[in-house]
C-alpha cells in the first residue's frame, strides 16, 4: 500500500519534474555552460594563473573603472530608492482609484525602451538641450551646464530607470502594514512624524532593503544607460568589459571584471537573503 | 505623565455623523461621570463604534459637541485627546516587544528612560504580565495580546479608556475570566471605562452604566439591573435577555385584557390605552398560583441543568417560560397542559418601537 503511495508520488511529481527539463537543458547547453567558459578564460588568458586578478590591486584603470561603478551604483541606488519610497508612500495612502492611475504612472516607463529614454535624456540634458535653454532664456545662468556625458548624466538616466524597481517592493511591504496599528500609535499620543518615524517606517524598513539590493544589483551591470548618457567618458563596469572584449581583445581582463561583477552580486544576495525575504523581491508569496 | 486636559465627566451633546444619505449616528446625548464604567450596548451597525471612534476622535462628528470636564474637545486631534484605548484585534506593534510597545505611549510624550521603565514595570505587573516584558505579540495568546493592549493603554495614566469589543477575539471561558479582570482593573485605576460591545452579558457584568444603540440612537440609558428590569422598550427587552410580548387594552378596573385574559399589572395607564407587556421567562412559575394564572400546553421543553427552558402554547401564542429544575413544582412534560402564574408587578409596559434583536 504504501510502496504504491510512493510510486505513486513519483510517478506524479516525476511529470511535472519532466516539464523543467527542456528549459533547463537549454539554459545549461546555451547558457550557464558558455558563462562558465567565459569566466574561465579569466584564469587561462593572456596566461594560465591569477595575473588577471592581481590586477584590481595594481592597475589604475580597473581600480578607477570599480571606484566609478560602486559609486554610481550607490548614489543611485540611494537616489531611487528616496524618490520611491516617497511615491510607494503616496501610493499606498492614496484611494483604490487613485493608486491605480499612479500604479500606471510608475508602470510606463517600464514599457518604453531602455534606448529611447536615454536618447531622449541626451536631448534634455545636452548643451542646447530643454534645460539648458529655459534656464538660459530665464538668466539664471549665462554658459550652459555641463548636464550629460558625465556622472551626472548617467545618474539620471539610471535613477529614472530604476526608480519602478525601487517602489514595487517598497510597494508590497507598506501595503501589508495594516492601517489599525497606524490609528493606534495616534490614539495612543504620537503625532503624525512620530506614526511615521516608529510605527510605519520600520515596518516598511524590510520593504525598503529589498529595494536597495534589487536596485544595486541592477545598477552593476548597467550598460546601455552609461554607455549613452557617459558618452564614453565615464566608463562603468559592463561598458568597460565590452571595451576590452570588443575593442581591445584583451578577453582575460574582460572575463576577469564580468568574473568580478558576478561574484559581487552572488555576494550580495547571499548576504541581504539572511536580512530580507528574497522571495519577497522576485516575486514570491 | 497625567492626561493633559481635565479629568472631569465626559459629554456628548447632540453628537451625530452622517454619511451621505446614510446616517450612522443621530443626535446622541449622553453623560459619562467621571470614574465610571459605561458600554455601548448594540447590535452591528447601531452606531457604538462610531460613537466610540467620535470620541476617540477618528471620526468627526457631523454636528454636535464632545466635552471633556465641561471643555470643548470636539476638534482636538485623536493625539490631543490623549485617551487610552484598546483597539479591536489589539492593534500591538509587532516589531516591538511588550515593554516597548507599553512604553510607546511614555515615549512619545518624550518621558526619560528611567521614569518609563518604571512606569511599565509597573503597569505589566497591574496586568499580571511581569514575566513576558522580552517576547514579541505574535509569541503571546489572544490573552496575554489584550493585557498587552490594555497596559499600553492605561500606562500614561489617561483620563478615559476606551474599549472596541475587547473581548471578542477571546473564547467563552477566557471572555469569563478576563471580564472579572477588567472590571477588578477598573477599580483599581479609577479611571472612566467607556467600552463598546455587541455581548449583552458582558455589557451587563461589567458596567456601572448601559447605554443601549439601535439604529443610530440611543434607545435607553441605565444601570444594568434598571435597564433589564425595566427596559422602556420593546427592543431594550429584547436585546437584553429574553422576554415574552403581550399585547393588551387597558380595561376599566384597572386590568388588561389580553386575548380571552383580564390581567393584572401593578401600574396600569389609564383605561382605554393599548399597551405591550414585556415579561421576562424567569418571572413565570410552573405549576403555582400567583396574580395572574394562565394554562398552557407544553410544546417543548429543554433541560438545561440548572432549570428548564419551556415553551408553552396558549390562546396568544407561545409563551417562554424558564423554571429552576431543583424541587421544580410540575414537570414540564411534552404535551401535558399545565398552569403558570406570575406576580402584577412582574411584567413591565414597554413601546413598540422594533422586532426585538
Amino acid at each position: 500500500m504504501r510502496r504504491g503511495d510512493m510510486a505513486a508520488r513519483l510517478r506524479r511529481d516525476g511529470g511535472w519534474w519532466a516539464l523543467l527539463l527542456p528549459a533547463f537543458l537549454l539554459l545549461s547547453v546555451f547558457y550557464i555552460t558558455p558563462i562558465l567558459q567565459v569566466l574561465a578564460i579569466s584564469f587561462t588568458e593572456p596566461e594560465p594563473g591569477l595575473g588577471n586578478y592581481q590586477r584590481i590591486a595594481t592597475n589604475l584603470s580597473v581600480q578607477r573603472v570599480i571606484w566609478t561603478t560602486l559609486r554610481i551604483c550607490t548614489i543611485t541606488t540611494a537616489l531611487a530608492l528616496m524618490l520611491g519610497y516617497g511615491l510607494a508612500y503616496a501610493i499606498t495612502l492614496a484611494s483604490e482609484q487613485a493608486r491605480r492611475w499612479w500604479l500606471l504612472c510608475v508602470l510606463v516607463p517600464l514599457w518604453i525602451s531602455v534606448l529611447v529614454r536615454a536618447f531622449a535624456w541626451v536631448t534634455l540634458l545636452r548643451r542646447q538641450g530643454l534645460i539648458n535653454q529655459t534656464l538660459q532664456g530665464a538668466g539664471i545662468i549665462a554658459e550652459p551646464l555641463q548636464l550629460v556625458w558625465n556622472e551626472f548624466g548617467i545618474i539620471v538616466g539610471m535613477v529614472h530607470y530604476m526608480v519602478p524597481y525601487a517602489v514595487l517592493p517598497m510597494l508590497a511591504a507598506m501595503r501589508e502594514i495594516e492601517p489599525r496599528l497606524l490609528a493606534a500609535a495616534r490614539g495612543l499620543g504620537a503625532s503624525r512624524g512620530q506614526v511615521f518615524r516608529q510605527v510605519f517606517f520600520p515596518l516598511s524598513a524590510p520593504g525598503l532593503v529589498a529595494a536597495g539590493v534589487l536596485v544595486f544589483i541592477f545598477s552593476l551591470g548597467f550598460y546601455i544607460t552609461p554607455a549613452i548618457l557617459g558618452g564614453g567618458r565615464t566608463l562603468m563596469v559592463a561598458e568597460w568589459i565590452s571595451l576590452q572584449i570588443l575593442d581591445l581583445i584583451r578577453w582575460g581582463l574582460g572575463t576577469m571584471m564580468a568574473t568580478l561583477l558576478v561574484v559581487t552580486i552572488l555576494v550580495t544576495l547571499a548576504v541581504f537573503s539572511r536580512v530580507v525575504n528574497m522571495r519577497r523581491l522576485f516575486g514570491g508569496a | 505623565m497625567s492626561a493633559t486636559l481635565g479629568t472631569g465627566s465626559l459629554e456628548l451633546r447632540g453628537l451625530a455623523k452622517r454619511y451621505g444619505e446614510f446616517v450612522a449616528v443621530q443626535g446622541a446625548d449622553l453623560m459619562i461621570a467621571a470614574g465610571s464604567f459605561l458600554t455601548l450596548l448594540g447590535p452591528s451597525g447601531s452606531g457604538k463604534t462610531t460613537i466610540l471612534m467620535m470620541i476617540a476622535g477618528f471620526t468627526e462628528p457631523t454636528a454636535g459637541r464632545l466635552l471633556l470636564g465641561g471643555g470643548d474637545i470636539t476638534a482636538l486631534p485623536p493625539e490631543k485627546r490623549a485617551f487610552g484605548m484598546v483597539f479591536q484585534g489589539y492593534a500591538l506593534f509587532p516589531h516591538m516587544t511588550v515593554a516597548e510597545n507599553v512604553a510607546f505611549p511614555l515615549r512619545v510624550r518624550g518621558i526619560g528612560r528611567a521614569a518609563r521603565d518604571t512606569r511599565v514595570r509597573a503597569t505589566l505587573d497591574l496586568v499580571q504580565l511581569s514575566g513576558f516584558a522580552d517576547r514579541r505579540p505574535a509569541q503571546l495568546s489572544g490573552g496575554q495580546q489584550q493585557r498587552v493592549a490594555l497596559a499600553r493603554a492605561l500606562v500614561f495614566d489617561p483620563a478615559l479608556l476606551l474599549l472596541d469589543e475587547p473581548l471578542s477575539a477571546l473564547d467563552k471561558k477566557l471572555r469569563a475570566e478576563l471580564q472579572e479582570e477588567l472590571r477588578a482593573l477598573h477599580r483599581r485605576v479609577g479611571r472612566t471605562f467607556i467600552n463598546v460591545t455587541h455581548d449583552q452579558e458582558e455589557a451587563l457584568s461589567l458596567s456601572d452604566e448601559v447605554a443601549v444603540l439601535n439604529h443610530g440612537r440611543i434607545v435607553q440609558k441605565g444601570a444594568p439591573a434598571m435597564l433589564y428590569e425595566h427596559p422602556r422598550t420593546r427592543f431594550v427587552a429584547g436585546f437584553l435577555g429574553k422576554s415574552n410580548f403581550l399585547h393588551g387594552v387597558v380595561q376599566g378596573d384597572g386590568t388588561v385584557q389580553c386575548g380571552p385574559w383580564r390581567l393584572h399589572h401593578a401600574a396600569p395607564p389609564a383605561p382605554g390605552t393599548a399597551v405591550l407587556l414585556s415579561l421576562r421567562p424567569e418571572k413565570i412559575a410552573l405549576g403555582q398560583a400567583g396574580d395572574n394564572a394562565i394554562e398552557g400546553r407544553v410544546l417543548s421543553s429543554a433541560y438545561l441543568g440548572a432549570g428548564h427552558a419551556v415553551v408553552l402554547d396558549t390562546p396568544i401564542g407561545p409563551i417562554r417560560v424558564h423554571q429552576p429544575a431543583w424541587r421544580a413544582a410540575v414537570d414540564p412534560a411534552i404535551g401535558t397542559t399545565i398552569s403558570m402564574a406570575w406576580a402584577a408587578d412582574a411584567a413591565t409596559i414597554v413601546e413598540d418601537d422594533d422586532a426585538p434583536g
